[in-house]
């Protein structure tokens, strides 16, 4: 069992915090640039309106809404991992405990952005806040979101305190620009850790961790809810809410291991971020990969079985037009990581990542079947010769928005790291309970 | 446009006139020429001098009275302008009400043309939309003309974030497209596909003086949602909608539920005794949006299904080109 201090710890993550490498610029310049691609992207949508998109009557919601929710899903996975992680004490979550935390706040950021792309008329989104009607469930999204914003943000921040005051109490020694250290100062709120103050702070810390876990799931059933409560077959089915809730989780998770790989390489953290580290989170993506695959079988399931023409219709069109697409998001997506898992031969870092790839690759796509094959199959048929009219496929405009929401993903994830350690000194050092082992304990 | 009507014999406008000018009234006094002087405009007018023409009107309590031509005209409102917030509020005593004869139906196209030229909508926007239905490979096709149904229980008003688009007294669903975000919920709520989005600025000319109201939904705005209307403009002046006037086979019937009478223009009927004769259903009743368009199943046909086929527009064909009898019948090779 190793103790840290904080002392070395800070020694040791001083220089990520100092000093940028090159291949960091290079990849930040990266981003920017599809970043960029997306503006030109969006300024396209907005001069030439939406008929740029593939969007068009039947299919009204597209690839926009399939990111949001992706998005959001991550958020709330990141949600309820760090809050469950938090609340057991769980020993081997300190290192990783930050990221799971950044990736809640950045993806709860970038999801409801889509919205905006989504919606005819953006500049009348303060409507809903002017006018809102309170029946409708997008008004229930708005403000679930909205609190989820909130608590996830004082959540997090909660969690930056005691480091932002040894950053600040030690800020002599960083070599970094002066707004910085003012920056420390600011927010680290004058925290001395007197004894009350640490006990305020634990005891806060609890309450938030407690109030995200209920926050995340209430607020991913709402959003899964926009769907359920439509009557376009595929969409309108009691199972959504808690089929949503574990999709989240299964793709969050998959987002974990993939972000934690990343530091690992980037910022060198093979002492802290260990293999039984990803082998315990793969553990836990494999009974959350079970639970999916179950969800969506039994949800297929029942819509196959009987004769229900539309669903008929639907489960027709999944299956012919959309072969490939289908077999990805609720075969592969569920068995490669699964086996990849379940050998412990298999089980290697670049494997475990290689798994968590495909998880996000097939939730992804997953969400697409959600949205899109549904709104091609109305009750009344599409008697349409318009080729975008009857099937839809999303132009470079989608795409472009598309992959600037992964690359600011990608630029705030990396600024953060710049802002404060990735792995968090106080959590580290803090003991939470005698007998809890820091090593991570070897659940398979 | 506008004068659709023009060409139509007097009497059947002069119905509505009555009808839906005059609801409040009753209809005892109506007919007694001074009550019935006293229009929506309110005042009270000296009765005009008898025309000689006697009209015949259906009354609330199902008498058929007939009433001087001249004085009718009195009942006419003036076509006021309706602005949005007005237009939340239906006319009252009404609840408006339609019935399609599906057995009349030759997919003529005329109640789309009217619709389109009325409310300036681009050609490829259709509010009225005819779609030609077949069931199953083993039933008949027929021609199913499909407006924005009214409904009494709409998804598309519970979903919307803003209250953009309402539910009025008279039953019309209204949008209001100054107020509309955009967001489409509506239009995945809705099951029968009643709504067009605007995805670019319409390309259409539009009268310079024209004052938006949502009752005739005219200009349409791009990033907005658009939907049939009833023509509640038109309803409002006494008149009926654009596509019912225009329907050369009075396939269209419109009217008032509460009157219990509808109406194609030649023939002026009870709503009850037609639903109950001709087996009139709701579509997709089982879904309980409770539309307040009803069907009248086509049994007895006058027209042959394919005499709406066999001179429509190639591309017109295209789009029936999936259904079962038309692959069996015209596209099969011989
Ligand atoms: S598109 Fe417009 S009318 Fe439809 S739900 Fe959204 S705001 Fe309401």
């Amino acid at each position: 069992m190793t103790t840290y201090n904080s002392d070395t710890l800070f020694k040791e993550f001083k220089p990520q915090i100092e000093q940028t490498s090159r291949s960091w610029f290079i990849w930040f310049g990266f981003f920017i640039c599809c970043f960029i691609f997306g503006v030109v992207g969006f300024i396209r949508q907005l001069t030439g309106g939406h008929i740029v998109t593939g969007m068009r009557d039947n299919v009204v919601w597209g690839v926009y809404i399939v990111n949001f929710i992706f998005f959001m899903g991550i958020s709330y996975a990141g949600a309820l991992i760090s809050g469950v992680l938090h609340l057991f004490r769980t020993g081997w979550r300190k290192p990783i405990i930050r990221m799971v935390e950044l990736i809640t706040v950045i993806s709860l950021v970038i999801g409801p952005v889509f919205i905006l792309f989504c919606v005819g008329r953006f500049e009348r989104i303060p409507y809903l806040f002017i006018y809102p009607r309170i029946q409708s469930p997008i008004m229930w999204d708005v403000i679930a979101i909205l609190t989820d914003l909130v608590g996830c943000i004082i959540f997090v921040y909660l969690s930056y305190i005691e480091d932002l005051a040894l950053l600040r109490d030690r800020s002599s020694e960083l070599k970094i620009p002066k707004w910085r250290k003012k920056l420390y100062k600011w927010f680290s709120l004058g925290y001395k850790s007197t004894p009350s103050q640490v006990k305020r702070l634990i005891f806060s810390r609890n309450i938030m961790a407690a109030m995200i876990i209920a926050i995340a799931i209430i607020v991913y059933s709402v959003l899964a809810w926009i769907f359920g409560v439509t009557l376009q077959p595929g969409w309108h089915s009691t199972i959504f809410g808690p089929y949503f809730v574990i999709a989240a989780v299964y793709s969050g998770t998959g987002v974990l291991i993939i972000v934690m790989y990343l530091f690992r390489r980037m910022n060198h953290l093979e002492n802290y971020i260990k293999k039984q580290h990803f082998v315990n989170i793969a553990v836990l993506l494999f009974i959350i990969g079970a639970f999916y695959g179950y969800f969506t079988f039994a949800d297929y399931l029942t819509k196959w079985y009987g004769s229900v023409k539309m669903d008929k219709e639907l489960i027709d069109k999944l299956f012919k037009d959309y072969y490939w697409e289908f077999i990805v998001a609720n075969y592969v997506g569920v068995l490669v990581p699964m086996i990849i898992i379940a050998f412990p031969k298999l089980r290697t870092i670049n494997n475990i990542t290689i798994g968590a790839i495909i998880t996000i690759f097939a939730l992804w796509m997953n969400r697409y079947l959600i949205v899109v094959p549904t709104l091609e199959t109305p009750y009344l048929p599409i008697q349409d010769i318009r080729p975008d009219w009857v099937k839809y496929k999303a132009t470079w405009v989608e795409w472009s928005l598309t992959l600037a929401g992964v690359s600011v993903y990608f630029i705030l994830f990396m600024i953060a790291s710049k802002l404060a350690p990735i792995i968090s000194i106080s959590e580290m050092v803090h003991q939470d309970h005698k007998h809890v082992p820091d090593e991570p304990v070897q659940i398979l | 446009m506008e004068d659709t009507n023009k060409d139509k014999p007097n009497s059947r406008r002069k119905f509505l006139q009555l009808g839906l000018g005059l609801g409040a009234v009753s209809v005892a006094t109506a007919v007694a020429g001074k009550a019935l002087a006293a229009g929506p405009e309110g005042g009270e007018k000296s009765a005009p001098s008898a025309s000689g023409e006697k009209v015949k009107v259906l009354t609330t309590d199902g008498k058929v009275v007939e009433v001087d031509a001249a004085q009718l005209s009195l009942a006419k409102a003036s076509g006021k302008f309706v602005s949005p917030s007005e237009s939340h509020i239906g006319i009252p005593g009404r609840k408006f009400v339609m019935v399609i004869d599906l057995s009349k139906c030759k997919n003529a196209r005329k109640c789309i043309e009217a619709c389109q030229e009325g409310h300036y909508l681009p050609k490829d926007h259709e509010w009225m939309k005819v779609f030609l239905m077949q069931d199953a490979n083993t039933t008949a096709p027929y021609w199913f003309p499909k407006p924005c149904f009214h409904c009494d229980n709409p998804l598309c008003v519970s979903v919307c974030p803003v209250g953009a688009t309402y539910k009025r007294s008279d039953g019309i669903v209204l949008v209001d497209t100054d107020r509309c975000i955009g967001c489409k919920f509506c239009m995945t709520g809705c099951p029968y596909s009643a709504r067009v989005f605007n995805w670019n600025k319409p390309e259409v000319e539009y009268p310079s003086d024209m004052k938006y109201s949502p009752e005739r939904a005219v200009p349409q705005k791009e990033g907005t949602v658009g939907k049939c209307v009833f023509c509640a403009d038109k309803l409002r002046k006494g008149e009926l909608p654009r596509c019912v006037a225009a329907c050369p086979m009075g396939v269209l019937y419109f009217g008032d539920i509460l009157e219990d009478s509808v109406t194609n223009g030649t023939e002026t009927v009870r709503f009850s005794e037609l639903i109950r004769n001709r087996a009139g259903y709701r579509h997709l009743e089982n879904l309980g949006n409770m539309p307040s368009v009803y069907y009248l199943p086509p049994v007895d046909r006058q027209f042959p299904v394919d005499s709406g086929y066999d001179d429509l527009k190639p591309e017109l064909k295209e789009r029936f080109k999936n259904i079962p009898y038309i692959k069996n019948t015209k596209l099969k090779k011989p």
